[in-house]
């Protein structure tokens, strides 16, 4: 033989996956994880001239020193820990619904209907449960129609989904140019409701935070206990499983779209009547999008979610309280919380794999090539 | 005889997570000799080979190539050292041509010199004994042409040292042959040849030396003309086993149970996948399906489960309301119907899980798979399964710390003993079973040779789609061959040979190819 063979260096680090990371320590790696986006996060304020504990410490204090800055920080988590719920059993099958942020839109807009329209005709609790389940309703319309076309003739739900975000929130902008428009204004605006029309308040904040914290244990049980929540287990695992074991597939992916949808609906109904009094672009406010995130950080646990959105409504709110005191931009508060984000979702690769580096000792072998 | 060493591996190590797929293992392969790597699945064969071809990375230890140590750190660096790997699964581009595949990636200029090209491997496949049009579109050939291109393709290459992956898988008892021919050829020539397998009757025929793997570790190494079946058995096992297949007789009077009469279905690229299959099943009986590999099996299994569009034809069984007669036809319903009309039917897919079982589920909700809604209000009622789980498990000593355990954790053998054990607890009349020791180490496929003739003895009628020739003929009360969709023949494997069953597979496919 006489080819030149040509010396290699083993790879300086390699990529392997593992399974058997214990809870706890994956728990820590999950910390750590924050604990980085912290400091990261600090040497950003550091650099905007600030002092990143006194930023840290006032951002606390903006969202939960006060009880008016309470109410607002569960103001904020409250539609994102519902939404979070509203999506997990889709997710949990497998279909990819990002369309949430339409669907709190649809049961925002039908709500609204009968908040604007109906306030002087409907006793004031019974309008209330008609806002309530005109809000559903139209939610879970507009989340079942993409699992029609999935069921039917296997369109993908992600586009469809995603699509059907705009053409509602372009209806709502439509309303509000035009049909809806506050009387005597030019100004594109919806009139704020009627007292009639409102959520009552417990301690402060609108009912929805109660509704929400009950339908988390409701969800749970749902996907753990009931014959449903095992049907969307297993569609999510192998369609092919699921037909081998007499499922109705098609009929599955449209129930549980279904109530997706009509979570997301009533998220809406509550962000309208509870939180806002009206109804603009702005109602559904990427929250379908973010709660994405809070229900993936939670791994589709519903009381992890409750932990998670807590802490996202905990940042989101900080970060107000820093612009306003500090000066600090809205759009580095956005750099502050898109770090952490990133780095809690990018601690989950750790859980799931591990990084080898290049052998110390491989140099020390006879032949193994030039010292490092 | 002395050969030159080609590669020696020394030590290696390599982990999956908390699996030594192999540890410490040292071997040399050797210039003009055949060298069959045997060990069961999951004992570290391919995990070695990949590590030679560049694929995975060893954790320790050292790789000797022709004197030199090397690194290879990619399938590209492997080529360049000459060591060429033949996969299980085919990478070839379907529209291109077998000349036009062979030549895809390598350097050269912007045009191809196809006369020359052509004329090159005309050269290669004289010397070695292939068969081969090398103008012949990828798309137009049997698995076994398929497989000469990837063989064909390593050698144009330059590769002296070839690894083959379980290479006859896929190949009648004629292909295997011809095949074993060729490496012959091959070795004569010079070159260096490793061929994974685990059918022990290959390596007798093949190799001119063993080295057998067990559980990652390299056990023994052996001149193949110094050993036997038995003894390469035990070693591969750890342990005496006994390689006796059992076939007993059944004392009552048998009836037929299931009528399949003219079943035609269409497969996923629109030719008939099962063209008129007629064939009754009796109780007391297990009749063997075999063929080439997609030659109509999985088809005529998951038709008769309900889960494949029939196009034409019937499914006769008994039910609850048929009185003992065959006479429900099943075709167009769905399992869920299926199971309503009291048909008494269990089917063991060979996808354990992807379609038998759920895999990130435990033991206990996947014994409620078929059976979840049972049982009045919106809860699932996991008490009964949970007893059913720690019954299988005791009763068919599944290897599991807890039923609570998902069983993708579980090995191949213990996943199949969680699934059959799961069907035949539902008590079937027709059990159907696809590949059910596929993969399977030696001990638990005859745990469910056992459970299979348990179910036979109890008047259960068996459908088995088997791939293992030896273990059909062995096991089986008839066979029926299966060739291009069509039923080839329904013979005695007591009055048949093993070749008469291979050209029977075999037989009809050349009809297919001139109609």
């Amino acid at each position: 033989m006489d080819k030149a063979y040509k010396h290699h260096e083993e790879p300086l680090m390699r990529i392997t996956a593992r399974s058997d990371m214990p809870a706890g320590k994956a728990w820590i790696i999950r910390v750590l994880a924050i604990v980085f986006a912290l400091v990261v996060g600090g040497l950003v304020i550091l650099s905007l001239g600030h002092n990143p504990f006194s930023v840290y410490a006032d951002m606390l204090r903006g969202s939960l020193a006060t009880k008016t800055a309470r109410v607002e920080t569960v103001k904020i988590a409250v539609p994102l820990l519902g939404t979070a719920l509203a999506i997990t059993p889709a997710f949990k099958m497998k279909f990819w619904n990002i369309g949430a942020e339409g669907q709190i839109m649809a049961g925002a807009i039908a709500a609204s209907y009968f908040a604007l329209y109906w306030y002087k005709v409907l006793p004031g609790p019974l309008l209330i449960l008609v806002m309530l389940i005109a809000g559903a309703v139209a939610g879970g319309i507009w989340g079942v129609i993409p699992a029609i076309f999935k069921a039917k003739w296997g369109v993908n739900e992600t586009l469809f989904t995603l699509m059907f975000n705009y053409i509602i929130i372009g209806f709502e902008k439509y309303l509000q140019n035009g049909p809806w428009i506050k009387e005597g204004t030019t100004y594109p605006k919806i009139d704020m409701f009627d007292q009639a029309a409102r959520l009552p308040k417990v301690l402060g904040v609108h009912v929805g935070w109660i509704a929400v914290l009950v339908l988390t244990v409701v969800m749970f049980f749902y996907l753990k206990y009931t014959k449903q929540g095992y049907e969307i287990s297993v569609v999510g695992e192998s369609v092919r499983t699921a037909q081998y074991a007499g499922m109705n597939v098609k009929k599955v992916i449209i129930r549980t779209m279904i109530i997706s949808g009509v979570i997301s609906g009533i998220v809406g109904f509550l962000i309208v009547s509870g939180a806002d009094y009206t109804l603009n672009e702005n109602t559904s406010g990427g929250i379908g999008f973010t709660a994405i995130s809070v229900a993936w950080l939670a791994r589709l646990n519903p009381f992890v979610m409750i932990f998670i959105s807590a802490f996202l409504a905990i940042l989101s709110k900080g970060s107000n309280t820093i612009q306003t005191d500090f000066k600090i931009p809205a759009s580095a508060a956005g750099v502050l919380t898109g770090i952490i984000l990133l780095c809690m979702l990018g601690g989950e690769f750790f859980v799931n794999y591990k990084l080898i580096f290049r052998h110390k000792k491989h140099a020390e072998l006879p032949k193994g090539g030039e010292e490092a | 005889m002395e050969h030159e060493i080609a590669i020696s591996l020394e030590g290696i190590c390599k982990s999956f997570g908390s699996v030594k797929a192999n540890h410490d293992i040292s071997l040399d392969i050797r210039r003009g000799e055949v060298l069959a790597l045997l060990g069961e699945n999951g004992s570290g064969k391919t995990t070695l080979m990949n590590i030679l071809s560049g694929i995975y990375f060893p954790d320790e230890g050292r790789i000797t190539v022709n004197g030199e140590e090397v690194t290879i750190r990619s399938p590209k660096e492997a080529f360049e050292l000459g060591i060429g790997m033949i996969h299980q699964h085919y990478k070839l581009v379907e529209v291109l041509t077998a000349a036009e595949n062979i030549t895809l990636g390598l350097k050269g200029g912007l045009t191809v010199k196809r006369r020359e090209l052509v004329n090159d491997i005309r050269a290669l496949t004289e010397r070695y004994g292939f068969e081969l049009d090398p103008t012949k579109k990828i798309y137009d050939m049997s698995v076994s042409e398929k497989q000469t291109v990837e063989i064909i393709k390593v050698l144009y290459r330059g590769a002296d040292i070839l690894i083959l992956d379980e290479p006859t898988a896929v190949l009648t008892p004629q292909e295997t042959e011809k095949l074993f021919a060729i490496l012959h050829n091959m070795r004569d020539d010079g070159k260096a040849i490793v061929i994974i397998t685990h059918k022990l009757n290959e390596v007798m025929s093949v190799s001119d030396r063993v080295a057998i793997l067990r559980k990652g570790e390299a056990v023994a190494t052996v001149n193949t003309a110094e050993t036997d079946a038995q003894t390469l058995t035990d070693l591969m096992v750890g342990r005496k086993v006994s390689l006796e297949i059992e076939r007993p007789e059944v004392d009552f009077e048998q009836t037929d149970f299931l009528k399949v009469v003219d079943l035609t279905c269409i497969g996923a690229e629109g030719h008939k996948a099962l063209d008129s299959v007629s064939f009754t099943l009796r109780s007391g009986e297990i009749m063997g399906v075999a063929g080439i590999a997609g030659s109509g099996q999985r088809e005529l299994c998951e038709a008769i489960a309900g889960l494949y569009p029939v196009q034409g034809g019937a499914i006769l069984c008994r039910s609850e309301t048929s009185s003992g007669e065959v006479r429900e036809n099943i075709v167009g319903m769905s399992p869920t119907e299926i199971i309503k009309k009291g048909v008494a039917m269990a089917f063991v897919p060979e996808d354990r899980l992807g379609m038998g079982l759920v895999a990130s589920m435990d033991m206990i909700d996947n014994m409620m798979l078929k059976s979840y809604k049972r049982g009045k209000g919106p809860f699932v009622d996991r008490k009964t399964p949970r007893a059913m789980a720690e019954q299988i498990k005791d009763e068919l000593e599944v290897m599991t710390p807890c039923v609570t355990m998902p069983v993708r954790r579980l090995s191949g053998g213990n996943v199949q003993k969680v699934l059959v054990g799961r069907e035949i607890a539902s008590s079937p009349k027709v059990l159907v079973v696809a590949y059910p020791v596929r993969g399977l180490d030696i001990n638990s496929s005859y745990t469910i040779y056992d459970l299979l003739n348990q179910q036979k003895k109890k008047g259960v009628a068996v459908m088995f789609i088997g791939e293992d020739l030896d273990v059909l003929m062995a096991l089986c009360d008839r066979i029926m061959v299966l060739c291009g969709g069509r039923v080839a023949g329904i013979v005695d494997p007591r009055e048949v040979t093993k070749d008469e069953i291979g050209l029977m597979m075999a037989g009809e496919r050349r009809d297919e190819e001139v109609g």
